[in-house]
């Protein structure tokens, strides 16, 4: 599903430059559910945004589901973005005036869904994360936990190839972090691949696979054995 | 990029952020109501000068005896000039190529009875071309001619006001009034432009008012109409030759300002068209300066919406929104705004100056209007701007990384 291969990306600070990913090689399989881990600064959020086609690489060479993605203009990864990907971030990112509903429908939308089938799916995806009668509420009338369900729920409304996560349970107490993880593996049961950053071992324990960055290359690749988060909840 | 969906989503976003919508269509409303009125009051200035002339003709010199103030060829000063009807012959004789015509002009107050009624007005003893001078409409019988002239007639034509005081709604045609002790049939009935009080005179025939007055031949004033052909250079000069031409005649000294008077309407007006001009420009620009403070505004609220949706705009970018379709909605977002507060604010405006009418007539503003293309171009450049304005800040934010919009806080 994702091919990376000799992956270089520095970044100019001024007159030197900060050479932040040396040389990954790295893959992902469909219907995995993998843990991006390390320190700050190790590297893995400009993976995990390159990945995404928020930033571009340097070197190397991107492959995702078979399509390479190289000169990319902003058009067209909006366009990549949107057929392939789906988004979960830290801190939520819904946009505030607009309802539960209307924020899952939004990746619909710029896929030129028409309203009615926009606000099914939606509605379907809602019921999915638990929160079908909290579809006209606003972000700011949900817990955290709620808007990071409505977040994902808006992730997996436009049925992308890969669910990427940024440390999705950053911004939330324990109990809440082990329910969005529940939801997040069974997500993944159903077959789609996942990708989570995280510095927090239990979280990266409750997936498949996890990948150690540290100082721009992966310095451990290892499968695990899941722990359910259902035990926790 | 016109679909419904489109639409709905725009006037969402309109709706829910209120204060910004507010703001911005404030200011554009704003703008282009205060353009609309001063505009319109800047031609409410002209309008008032234009009416201060619009009932005489403008081809006009009225010619006024004053009193010598230097002695010259043997008379003494503070002699008191007068005219008389030789005068008019003279004009006639030797600036005959300039002039279109002449009427005298001898004005007497005096009471005025019709039965029971009575009443005072003032009564101009005329020649026939008195009524092309202040433009005297005959709303029926007949003007003074030369006739009335050469017989010396006791025929009176009446204003519209005198006919109301003193017949009310009985026909005057053919009726004798009692003016200052004689009788005078009435042979015509006039209105005025310039308003009731010039509508409350009584002209007869120049001749007759010279018989009553023990058959003298004085009179009062002249009124020399130049034709118009001559232009204002031309007037210029005939009022600086009748200048000369009387001070020859009358024994006045060359240096002498107070011997004769001559009023030169065509100059009067020019001066008070530049005048009304030169207050008209000055509108204007303030005008233009509102229009102007209007997209600055509308720029500022622009950039600030702009800045104020940064992150808004890189979540939308991360689930998909092209560069185009965020400059789209931004763009088309502050289009709609501009337009529906725009308009507003003009037929606001309008409305204002169709209210105010004839109220600031004390204020020398009578009637403001504004060229309905004139106010709807102003319109369209302040959102043709605001457009431009909102243009600018929204390529800039659909050209930042969603990743750095997303940081944005």
């Amino acid at each position: 599903m994702i091919e990376i291969k000799d992956l270089h990306k520095s970044y100019k600070m001024g007159n030197n430059s900060l050479h932040v990913l040396k040389g990954i090689n790295f893959s992902v399989e469909e219907g995995e559910l993998v843990a991006i881990m390390g320190s700050s600064g190790s590297g893995k959020s400009t993976l995990l945004n390159i990945l995404g086609m928020l930033d571009v690489l340097d070197e190397g060479s991107y492959t995702l589901d078979g399509v390479p993605i190289k000169n990319l203009n902003e058009t067209k990864a909006a366009n990549y973005r949107n057929k392939f990907l789906g988004f979960v971030f830290q801190s939520f990112n819904l946009i505030n005036y607009k309802s539960a509903m209307e924020n899952v429908a939004l990746p619909l939308y710029y896929q030129k869904v028409g309203r009615k089938e926009r606000q099914e799916k939606a509605l379907k995806y809602l019921g999915q994360v638990g929160l079908k009668e909290w579809s006209n509420h606003l972000p700011s009338e949900l817990s955290g936990g709620q808007k990071q369900r409505v977040a994902i729920a808006r992730a997996m409304a436009a049925e992308p190839k890969v669910l990427l996560a940024d440390e999705p349970t950053g911004a939330l107490d324990s109990a809440t972090s082990y329910e969005v993880m529940d939801l997040i593996q069974k997500i993944n049961d159903a077959g789609n691949t996942i990708l989570i950053v995280t510095h927090e071992p239990d979280i990266a324990d409750m997936c498949k696979r996890i990948v150690h960055l540290k100082d721009g290359v992966i310095v451990e690749d290892k499968k695990i054995t899941q722990v359910r988060a259902s035990q926790y909840v | 990029m016109f679909s419904r969906d489109n639409w709905k989503e725009i006037l969402q976003t309109i709706q829910k952020n209120k204060l910004r919508t507010f703001l911005s269509g404030f200011t554009v409303a704003l703008g282009i109501l205060i353009f609309v009125v001063l505009f319109g009051m800047g031609n409410g200035l002209v309008n008032t000068f234009n009416e201060f002339f619009g009932d005489d003709a403008t081809n006009v010199l009225y010619v006024f005896p004053g009193k010598t103030t230097v002695p010259y060829k043997g008379y003494k000063s503070n002699r008191v000039i007068e005219f008389d009807n030789s005068d008019l012959e003279d004009i006639n004789k030797n600036l005959g190529m300039f002039v279109a015509y002449t009427t005298p002009r001898i004005s007497r107050g005096g009471l005025v009875k019709y039965k029971a009624k009575s009443n005072n007005y003032t009564t101009r003893a005329v020649g026939p071309a008195h009524q092309y001078a202040e433009k005297t409409i005959m709303m029926k019988g007949r003007f003074i001619n030369e006739e009335d002239i050469k017989n010396k007639t006791k025929y009176v034509v009446i204003g519209r006001m005198v006919e109301n005081d003193l017949f009310g709604n009985e026909n005057s045609l053919g009726e004798y009034i009692d003016v200052a002790g004689s009788a005078f049939k009435v042979i015509g009935v006039f209105q005025d432009d310039g308003g009731d009080n010039e509508e409350r005179l009584i002209y007869m025939p120049y001749t007759t008012r010279q018989l009553i007055e023990k058959n003298t031949d004085k009179i009062d004033q002249m009124i020399v109409a130049f034709k118009p052909e001559i232009g204002y250079a031309g007037a210029m000069a005939l009022d600086r030759s009748l200048d000369r031409f009387f001070k020859e005649k009358k024994y006045i000294s060359p240096d002498d300002q107070n011997g004769v008077f001559i009023r030169n309407v065509a100059d009067q007006l020019k001066q008070n068209q530049q005048f009304a001009r030169v207050l008209q420009i000055i509108v204007a620009f303030v005008a233009f300066g509102t229009i102007i403070a209007g997209i600055i505004g509308i720029s500022n609220i622009m950039v600030f919406v702009v800045k104020e949706r940064t992150k808004e705009l890189g979540i939308r970018k991360a689930l998909g929104a092209t560069p185009k379709s965020v400059i789209g909605s931004i763009l088309l977002e502050s289009v709609f705004i501009t337009t529906i507060s725009g308009f507003l604010g003009m037929v606001l405006g309008v409305f204002i100056l169709n209210s105010l009418g004839e109220k600031l007539k004390d204020y020398f503003i009578t009637n403001p209007y504004i060229d309905i293309s004139m106010a709807i171009s102003a319109t369209v450049v302040l959102i043709f701007f605001g457009a431009i304005a909102g243009y600018i800040p929204a390529k800039r934010a659909a050209g930042i990384k969603p990743i750095e919009a997303l940081r944005d806080e």
